[in-house]
């Protein structure tokens, strides 16, 4: 290691590499943990900084959040303390894909942020690059801290990297190249060589961003207004929609044609994406607009959404145009757009590469298998989103401190949250482009719904040490209050009277001869909880969150206690822990590409080993009968 | 996902013509799906599993719901003091492929999973009932036997039936991907207007072609185990001639199945290309005349257990009420009218000319052994023979094959009747996911990230 240090030395128990939306869930957590942590970030001034769209949730992003909050972190908050509209996507489909998405004050957002971290004890931020790592491999390879761009040194017994795009980041549209991060902001240039060094693996993705336009060049009378909910549930399970209600400022939608997709097609050849300027793998879940005009050629429009990127600014957000085409053609493209006709772009939209790493070198602790003490958050793992990163970074920050004291990593597992999903999906499949979480990829979503995120996680916040033991008697309060009226709702027998049967009537449904329970009723289609109102004549006023897991449950009890039995047996496999050592050459019976794929991801437990693709069901059974024998 | 702790089944006695047979049943629901299915003694009385010691054996029968199956002796073990130290129900019944496998297939219906190869022996090590020193003989035979049963079963699908799964498969996904896009980005994928009517279509349409392929399956096992045959006909109709007319032919291959204890012998006849297991029932008393002597629930067992029931008719004297009686019986079931005595003048009469104008029949004389080839190309025809070419067609002959595509059923049912609920989108696709899966074993195909997959290439989703 060649070190070359100014004389700077500071001692820490945490260093946090980058201050996007992973790195301050990371340090929060392991400084609110009591742990001494200090953050890095290139400039202080871009702390949760939100480069692409204005929004935080979405389908399943929305999940990811309320999770985070459950456990004690912070996005839930801060996008509750800086929403400008607020909206339930899917509120007309059923509970599992109910999603919340705010659109945020991008500068709000992060002064707001900032504002926590600076008034957070046991946390320190340092504007700085991060150039190397210190690791300690006389025997086991162990971190030790990290080296500043500016030669500086910070020891600590524990670093986490979510460095999100700004290895060696190289911005592009057309044939302009510019060697920075997002927004002109300075790339970390120096940091991969020494990953490298480390006997890590590294890859190059790609992501992209659309253009910002000037409000005042928009013709709205074009567009259709998308307005935020009138009703509003607020992201953290600490606020009521009292605590947050506000104004709300409308998006707009327009769509793009054949005059905007002629321009694309004639213009592809000028595209760094189809030229090879681009190297790096880019995320199908939002492709540019060039890549959807031409993957999908047979769509003759595409939704535009045209988003404010805050209260106090009259930059737009062109949602769903994300292009590195030059910058005539995006002035062109754009301005074929109705409403967009004399718009005026303040920011190009761009292409950004930038270095990652292979996720399959992690644990589901999000530590790296190589380096003890090393663990990595966000982008940097090859996921995409804000709030993606953002659920790494408090896993990461929960496990840095674990690994410090000496203890079990928590490790959410798939039936417990969204956040358990991409983890497990990032460390035992590995990814090929920046991984979006997705509500398909569940498969207990059934049980993994927004509304009760903070029945499946509340209580490991709370172990953890996130969790005030104020903050959990509420939610033990909660919890009360929904078992109590799942049992009242479960024997209040509704009879057969000439009332409920017009009741019914009015809502077409079929009537009663003989009584039957209140939550008979709730099961039916056309029915639940709240319809129900006027015929349970014992009911008391509760929470609207209370009620709402309540008519969840009930109404979907059937596949609620189907899938528990999956995930029962889902978890029995998931306790059968491999031990880190085993050596699977001396397991007899294996097939040569299991070993393979086995000897790459290490699975930590045999569940985690039947999800690697290419080992089968009957090498798992080897394996079961192998860890007998130890 | 296998798992270890449901509950398995599978016949541990090799198949073949052997004397008895075993079903063996091991895991935390033996008892409760023994006793779903089971009665016992003559009086066919309940049976509880907690009533009774580890280590008994028990007489009584095998019940189909309300229909008798075999009588049978039922060994209880209580775990741990078991094979695969779990509790285990062995069942011993009679001899013959086809009863064991009937008796499986009750087993299954009832809450148990096939057993995978070497499944009880992997249970048994788990468990510690096997020393540690067979552990690698364990894992030997369940690496070679999954590869073996795997390569075989897969190799087994091919051709037509492999693109016929396929492409149900492939209707599937296309579903679930469109809901899954409009689930995962609803603000560039909504649901059509008649998004239930459309997709009940799709999955009426996919149900239809699985029941296809089941009841020519359950033809494809009946041939491969041979037709279970009974013969009925009021008295002195001939039942007993026809019965020695098809055993004595020359071209006919008549085993006994030996060590059978009760009153009526099974003969399995091997004609070219069928087998009939033909069921004798001139054991349990003088005359063949089963419902004069059994009355008519014994009769009604014997005809609801066969595939196949041949109802014999003089075609030489007018019908009685009897012979219409019989008829009402069979009705139903796959069956062929035997007009016997045709070297004896054909009496005129309506009963007989509209049962050849809605039945399939023969006309034949046992006595001067006229018509026989006449009823094997019938039976052939039945069961469609001819068009089932075992080697490479749609037909599944795999027992465990036809669970898979029964499993694919009931999820398709579900959907079906969460449509008709108007429920909601992402439960639909809970159902449909378990259909895409069954039918995916079936081919040796994993799910992995095929709705992912799909979505991303049909859809343009995202911002």
């Amino acid at each position: 290691m060649d070190k070359k240090v100014n004389g700077i030395e500071e001692y820490y128990d945490v260093v946090v590499v980058g201050a996007g939306h992973a790195g301050c869930e990371a340090a929060l957590a392991s400084s609110r943990l009591g742990c001494k942590t200090i953050i890095f970030t290139v400039s202080v001034d871009s702390i949760a900084m939100m480069p692409c769209n204005p929004n935080i949730g979405g389908s399943s992003k929305g999940h990811l959040v309320r999770e985070i909050d459950a456990l004690g972190g912070e996005m839930g908050k801060n996008i509750d303390r800086s929403f400008i509209q607020s909206k339930m996507l899917n509120r007309s489909k059923g509970p599992a894909v109910h999603s919340l998405r705010a659109q945020a004050d991008k500068k709000d957002y992060t002064s707001n942020m900032r504002k926590v971290l600076e008034n957070t004890d046991n946390l320190t931020i340092k504007q700085g690059e991060v150039a190397q790592l210190i690791v300690d491999d006389s025997y086991n390879k162990i971190i030790k801290g990290v080296i500043t761009s500016s030669s500086a040194t910070y020891y600590a017994k524990a670093v986490i990297l979510c460095t999100g795009v700004y290895l060696k980041a190289k911005c592009i549209y057309g044939d302009v190249v510019n060697y920075t991060g997002p927004n002109g902001l300075a790339a970390a240039d120096l940091l991969s060589a020494s990953l490298i060094d480390n006997g890590i693996e590294i890859r190059r993705f790609k992501t992209g961003t659309p253009a910002r336009a000037d409000k005042r060049t928009i013709d709205f009378s074009k567009m259709e207004e998308q307005k935020g909910d009138e009703d509003i549930t607020p992201f953290s399970f600490c606020n009521t929609k009292e605590d947050i209600d506000r104004e709300q400022i409308s998006c707009w939608l327009t769509y793009t044609g054949d005059k905007t997709h002629e321009i694309i097609r004639n213009n592809i050849d000028r595209s760094p994406l189809y030229s090879g300027v681009i190297e790096g793998t880019g995320p199908r879940y939002c492709p540019s607009i060039e890549d959807k005009v031409m993957r999908f050629a047979d769509k003759n429009r595409h939704q535009v959404f045209i988003e404010p990127e805050g209260e106090y600014t009259n930059e737009m957000y062109i949602g769903g145009m994300s292009t590195s085409l030059p910058e005539d053609v995006q002035y062109a493209m754009y301005r074929s757009v109705p409403g967009l006709e004399n718009v005026n772009i303040v920011r190009n939209g761009y292409a950004i590469e930038y270095d990652c790493i292979n996720p399959l070198q992690l644990k589901s602790s999000l530590e790296l298998k190589n380096i003890s003490g090393l663990f990595c958050a966000g982008q940097i793992n090859g996921s995409s989103g804000y709030e993606e990163a953002a659920a790494q970074g408090i896993i990461a920050g929960i496990n840095s401190v674990r690994y410090i004291r000496n203890e079990e990593p928590v490790i959410i597992d798939r039936s417990q949250g969204y956040i358990g999903v991409l983890i497990d999906d990032l460390v035992t499949k590995g990814t090929n482009e920046p991984y979006r979480m997705m509500t398909s990829r569940a498969e207990y979503r059934l049980t993994l719904r927004q509304d009760n995120a903070d029945y499946r996680l509340t209580p490991i916040g709370h172990e953890v040490g996130l969790i005030s033991d104020e903050r959990y008697d509420t939610f033990l309060n909660k919890m009360d209050l929904i078992n109590k009226e799942i049992e009242r709702v479960k024997h209040t027998i509704i009879g057969a009277s000439s009332e409920i049967n017009s009741f019914l009537e009015k809502y077409n449904s079929s009537t009663l001869v003989s009584g039957v329970s209140l939550a008979e009723l709730i099961r039916r289609p056309e029915l639940d909880y709240d319809k129900l109102g006027p015929v349970d004549n014992n009911r008391n006023t509760l929470p609207v969150d209370v009620t709402e897991q309540v008519n969840n449950y009930i109404k979907y009890q059937g596949y609620i206690e189907k899938q528990n039995r999956q995930i029962e047996q889902y978890k029995k496999l998931e306790k059968k822990i491999i031990p880190d050592d085993i050596d699977y050459d001396q397991v007899g019976s294996l097939r040569l590409e299991a070993i393979q794929k086995l000897k790459m991801v290490r699975p930590r437990s045999i569940g985690q080993a039947s999800r690697i693709s290419g080992v089968s069901p009957a090498d798992i059974s080897v394996l079961l009968i192998y860890l007998k024998t130890l | 996902m296998i798992s270890d702790s449901d509950t398995i089944t599978a016949i541990s006695t090799s198949m073949g013509n052997s004397g008895i047979n075993i079903i063996r049943i091991s895991g935390i629901d033996s008892f409760s799906v023994i006793e779903k299915i089971f009665r016992k003694g003559k009086s066919a009385a309940h049976f509880s599993c907690d009533k009774v010691s580890s280590h008994t054996i028990h007489y009584g029968y095998i019940y189909d719901g309300e229909l008798c199956i075999d009588e049978v002796l039922v060994s209880v073990f209580v775990g741990p003091a078991s094979f695969t130290a779990e509790n285990t129900i062995e069942i011993n019944c009679h001899g013959g492929s086809y009863v064991a496998k009937r008796i499986l297939d009750v087993v299954i219906n009832n809450g148990a999973r096939l057993a995978l190869p070497g499944e009880f022996s992997k249970r048994a090590f788990l468990n510690g009932r096997i020393d540690l020193t067979q552990a690698e003989a364990v894992m030997d035979i369940i690496s070679s036997d999954n590869e073996l049963a795997l390569s075989a079963s897969v190799k087994q699908i091919k051709g037509d039936t492999r693109s016929f799964i396929t492409d149900l498969r492939d209707k599937l996904l296309s579903v679930i991907a469109y809901i899954e896009a409009a689930l995962d980005d609803p603000e560039h994928y909504s649901f059509d207007d008649d998004f239930y009517e459309s997709t009940a279509n799709v999955m009426n349409g996919i149900i239809n072609d699985i029941r296809n392929i089941i009841d020519k399956s359950r033809n494809g096992l009946i041939i491969k185990s041979g037709i279970n045959t009974v013969i009925v006909g009021k008295p002195n109709v001939g039942k007993s001639s026809l019965m020695n007319y098809i055993l004595n032919d020359d071209k006919a291959i008549v085993t006994d199945i030996p060590g059978t204890t009760r009153d009526v012998i099974e003969y399995m006849v091997n004609l070219d290309n069928i087998t009939l297991n033909l069921t004798d029932t001139a054991g349990i008393h003088n005359t063949n005349d089963i419902i004069e002597n059994l009355g008519i629930d014994k009769s009604r067992q014997y005809i609801e257990n066969a595939d196949l029931v041949l109802c014999v008719f003089d075609n030489s004297s007018p019908h009685t009420d009897e012979d219409s009686d019989i008829y009402d019986l069979v009705k139903d079931k796959t069956h062929i009218c035997i007009f016997n005595k045709s070297d004896l003048e054909s009496c005129d009469d309506e009963f007989y000319s509209e049962l050849m104008r809605s039945s399939k029949y023969v006309v034949l004389s046992a006595k001067c052994k006229t018509g026989y080839d006449d009823l094997i190309s019938l039976i052939k025809e039945l069961f469609y023979i001819n068009e089932i070419d075992m080697n490479n067609e749609i037909c599944i002959t795999n027992i465990r094959h036809v669970e898979l595509f029964k499993n694919a059923l009931t999820s398709l049912d579900n959907v079906i009747s969460n449509l008709n609920d108007m429920v909601s989108e992402d439960l639909l696709t809970i159902d449909m996911l378990d259909a895409y899966n069954y039918l995916g074993e079936i081919i040796g195909e994993t799910v992995d990230d095929d709705v992912v997959e799909k979505i991303f290439k049909d859809f343009c989703m995202g911002k």
